[in-house]
């Protein structure tokens, strides 16, 4: 609805966002997707080769890279069940009348804010370290023996360490959904006879069933490139115990300079990506409104 | 100032031809109202007018000059919009005074049309709030008053008082026709309420589904209506038509008769019915009648003309004010 | 609410909800308590919760030893920069894709929203090496690039569902009233838009800050922010509680600050509108 004037303009004030973005995608992503087909060594310059498919077959056959897709899919899976779980009881319970409900909710977000290598470094020190650590002084408290969590269960400790950064996100939108369900629907499903249980399950679940969906999966997109938390707490050990396709990639690149592996492991974790990605691009698009 | 000519213009939105080509002059000084049922191009019309929308073919002359592809700044006209379009982060004074902002005119001069205008239209005491703290009726003005600091060379309405209520939609009508009264400006207005365009208008134009059906005087198109549509349309009550025998006794296939144009009486008529709702507005009193082998129909009577439900009268139209009609819904002459 | 809820029922949904709500946040709470103790009282076993000797000496200490200052401003720099520069790309984008819509126009929206799905290991390598030889690596204005270009999406899609709320009648009577483009743009649609481009700006800011795989790949000492800044206190020997400690209070505290303010637009943010 307008003139081809202001039609010509708004082409021309979009096309620095989409030229940019366009750039962004297209060059790296072919160049990674060239180097991935290279034998190329950062410790060897000038040795570039020709090398067709090798660089996938190391990479997709590497002990390794089974261990880091295992990593990748249990952190991916059990952040997920942890959040979606507990933002749901979290939500229906700052979803009640209580007191002090804005000071509460402050409380529950404030770990999203806080950056990631600080809340690994806390947790890793702090909490974790079986001799300083807060719960190793709860556990000789106890008169129990101090677990060291990330020598021992290194992946569960960075599941637990990232399913609290991400709870206040699950919570905090699973409520905004859930204050927005009708409260005369509720009302109406009492009059029927629903008791709480029933009225949970037909009522109120279906109503999150799309701001779960989305949690998901916006979620596995961010959880799916976890990197600093890895980084600061167990740098992907001990041996790969801890290593997911993100860190992966970047040991193979930047620790061993194996340009060409390391684009092959990128290019497997953008089609691992994009199969969420498609997903999520559904669920959004539909209720697009242009 | 102010003489538009609409030729031949058409609008294309995608595959949907919203005005398949229409022909209109408008005189300088002239109020003229589009006005035909929602969805009938009326304010695609008048945003082509304004430039708001470019044209799919055909030519707009404003003052004689071609002015088809001209910006809408730059044809010296000015639209007070349904929504009054305000801006909401600015303040009456400023409200008022952004088209001269935009023309680069100094702040002396802006200051002195501003307070000019907003005496005009009662906005005096209003001029530092922002629109927000304003009822609809001074909103209203602001939006006029707007569209009055520029001088334009004709303002366009689209469906402005739609957003008021009853009583204040009434003063505003008599506000805007007064202020047309003192500018003399060209006037074009967009409504879809027929009363509006009954008491506002120089001219009338009705239109339906893109196309003219007929523009003239208010009481040319009371009297002469010149298809059903029309007839239809313009005048409350609608007018009764009335086909089949009744009408082939008229050499038509359909006749139309005003509501108020019906004699009532308790003892003699030409046709019989029987009251079904008797609406009394005190003045006036509006009957739905069933009237035998003819069907449903109303009639005004005066207020004093005292029935109730299932009573039954006479009706008889008053023979000079009979519309024909022909099979294809034109009039007859 | 038409029912009366029993005020015994508030209370226990009172202390559950309290409860929850602390052990949530308790890590923050003493990270923020143990910047105040010594080190020797930061690992005295079993810790004591209030009854130590208060000292801000961590404070100091951290800003002598490591220049805590200057990786602050990096942060401050980086990603108020990068999101300055992507409202600067967006507002203009997003008035196009809300004002004049094209029947492409929503999928130039979900495009934008598909780069940000690639994950960032995929083009590392390529970035890096761009970075080395154009001698970006290390410094301010690549991460600023980079952060630009991540967040971009982000910004454009915020700003469009904010956009979507103006009547577009009142960009018309701009036009009517003489209004350039860029006086539409200036005088009448960003003034109207402040709210919503205020929270894409704090959103912004908060996830530029936090962003920690591009800052910790493309910085060393120089150009490091907060993130890569408290990622060194990794190595053993640093192992310092209070200090870190004071270090990542210093680090979370602004944006906690801020984050706090922008709870509202987070959820719209960051589902991209899927969810308000």
């Amino acid at each position: 609805m307008s003139t081809r004037q202001t039609r010509t303009a708004a082409r021309l004030m979009m096309s620095p966002a989409v030229v940019l973005l366009l750039g962004w995608m297209i060059i790296p992503l072919s160049m990674t997707i060239y180097f991935s087909f290279l034998r190329y060594n950062l410790l060897m310059p000038g040795t570039e080769e020709w090398a067709g498919l090798m660089n996938y077959r190391f990479f997709l056959t590497d002990p390794a890279f089974f261990s880091a897709m295992g990593n990748t899919l249990l952190l991916v899976g059990g952040v997920l069940t942890i959040t979606v779980l507990g933002g749901i009881a979290l939500g229906l319970l700052l979803d009640q009348p209580f007191f002090g409900q804005g000071i509460v909710r402050i409380l529950v977000i404030a770990p999203f804010f806080v950056m990631p290598t600080v809340s690994a470094l806390v947790w890793k020190n702090m909490f974790m370290n079986p001799v300083n650590g807060l719960f190793a002084h709860a556990a000789k408290f106890l008169g129990m023996q101090p677990y060291d969590f990330l020598a021992v269960s290194p992946l569960f400790s960075i599941i637990l360490i990232v399913a609290w950064q991400w709870l206040p996100f699950s919570t905090l939108i699973l409520l905004t959904a859930l204050q927005s369900l009708d409260s005369e629907q509720k009302e109406a499903s009492e009059m029927d006879g629903a008791g709480p249980v029933s009225q949970f399950i037909h009522i109120v679940l279906p109503h999150l069933s799309r701001a779960i969906t989305v949690v998901i999966l916006i979620q596995t997109i961010f959880l799916l490139s976890v990197f600093a938390e890895i980084l600061v707490t167990t740098n992907g050990g001990p041996g790969y115990a801890s290593t997911n396709i993100t860190y992966l990639v970047y040991a193979q690149s930047l620790l061993q300079f194996d340009v060409g592996g390391g684009s092959a492991g990128g290019i497997v974790a953008v089609i691992l990506a994009n199969i969420v990605a498609i997903f999520l691009m559904r669920m959004i698009g539909k209720n697009l409104e242009v | 100032m102010g003489s538009i000519s609409l030729k031949q213009v058409s609008k294309v939105f995608g595959d949907t031809t919203v005005i398949p080509g229409l022909d209109l002059q408008i005189e300088e000084g002239e109020f003229v109202v589009f006005v035909g049922p929602s969805g009938c191009g009326k304010s695609t019309l008048l945003r082509l007018i304004a430039g708001l929308e470019d044209v799919s073919g055909g030519v707009i002359e404003i003052d004689g000059r071609d002015a088809t592809t001209i910006a809408p700044a730059k044809r010296g006209l000015a639209m007070v919009f349904q929504s009054y379009a305000l801006y909401p982060h600015m303040s009456v004074r400023k409200n008022i005074g952004f088209p001269l902002k935009m023309a680069k005119m100094d702040k002396a001069e802006i200051d002195r049309k501003v307070e000019g205008a907003a005496s005009v239209l009662n906005l005096t005491d209003y001029l530092e709030r922002r629109p927000g703290q304003l009822s609809g009726g001074q909103r209203q003005r602001v939006a006029i008053g707007r569209a009055i600091v520029r001088d334009p060379a004709a303002f366009l309405f689209d469906e402005p008082l739609s957003n008021l209520d009853a009583a204040l939609r009434v003063n505003m009508r008599l506000e805007i026709s007064e202020l047309h009264q003192q500018l003399q400006t060209t006037m074009i207005y967009v409504t879809h309420d027929q009363v509006e365009a009954m008491t506002m208008a120089d001219k009338i134009v009705v239109l339906q589904a893109g196309r003219i059906e007929q523009v003239g005087s208010p009481l040319d198109l009371y009297h002469k209506p010149r298809n059903r549509f029309v007839a239809g349309f313009i005048g409350s009550p609608k007018m009764n038509f009335i086909e089949g025998a009744e009408a082939a006794r008229h050499d038509a296939a359909a006749i139309g008769i005003r509501p108020e144009h019906l004699s009532l009486s308790k003892t003699e008529g030409d046709w019989k019915g029987t009251v079904g709702v008797a609406e009394h507005l005190g003045s006036d009193t509006f009957l739905h009648l069933n009237v035998d082998d003819i069907g449903a129909m109303t009639a005004r009577a005066s207020g004093e003309f005292d029935v109730s439900h299932g009573d039954r009268i006479f009706l008889s139209p008053r023979a000079d004010k009979i519309h024909r009609f022909g099979a294809d819904g034109n009039a007859i002459p | 609410m038409a029912r009366a809820t029993s005020i015994q029922r508030r209370w226990m949904i009172t202390i559950a909800a309290w409860s929850v709500g602390l052990l949530i946040f308790f890590p923050i709470f003493w990270t923020i308590l143990t910047s105040f103790k010594t080190e020797a009282e930061a690992i005295a076993s079993p810790p004591s919760l209030f009854a130590f000797e208060w000292t801000l000496e961590n404070y100091g200490e951290v800003q002598e030893r490591s220049n805590y200052f200057r990786h602050f401003m990096n942060s401050v720099v980086i990603s108020l920069g990068s999101t300055l520069l992507g409202l600067i790309i967006a507002v203009p984008a997003a008035w196009a894709m809300a004002f004049s819509p094209t029947p492409r126009t929503k999928d130039v929206l979900m495009w934008m929203l598909s780069t940000k799905m690639l994950p960032p290991v995929g083009v590392l390598i390529p970035i890096y090496l761009m970075f080395r030889d154009t001698g970006l690596l290390d410094t301010r204005t690549g991460l600023v690039i980079v952060l630009t270009l991540i967040n971009l999406p982000i910004i454009v899609w915020m700003l469009y569902t904010y956009f979507k709320e103006i009547p577009g009648e009142i960009l018309e009577a701009s036009r009517m009233d003489g209004a350039t483009l860029r006086d539409e743009i200036i005088h009448v649609l960003t003034p109207m838009a402040v709210p919503g481009i205020a929270s894409t700006l704090l959103l912004n800011v908060i996830l530029s800050w936090n962003e920690a795989f591009w800052t910790l790949n493309l910085t060393a000492a120089k150009a490091a922010p907060l993130t890569a800044f408290i990622a060194s206190y990794s190595s053993p020997e640093g192992l310092f509680y209070a200090k870190l400690s004071a270090a990542s209070t210093m680090a979370i505290a602004p944006i906690l600050i801020m984050g706090w303010f922008s709870q509202k637009q987070l959820v719209r943010g960051l589902t991209f509108g899927a969810v308000k």
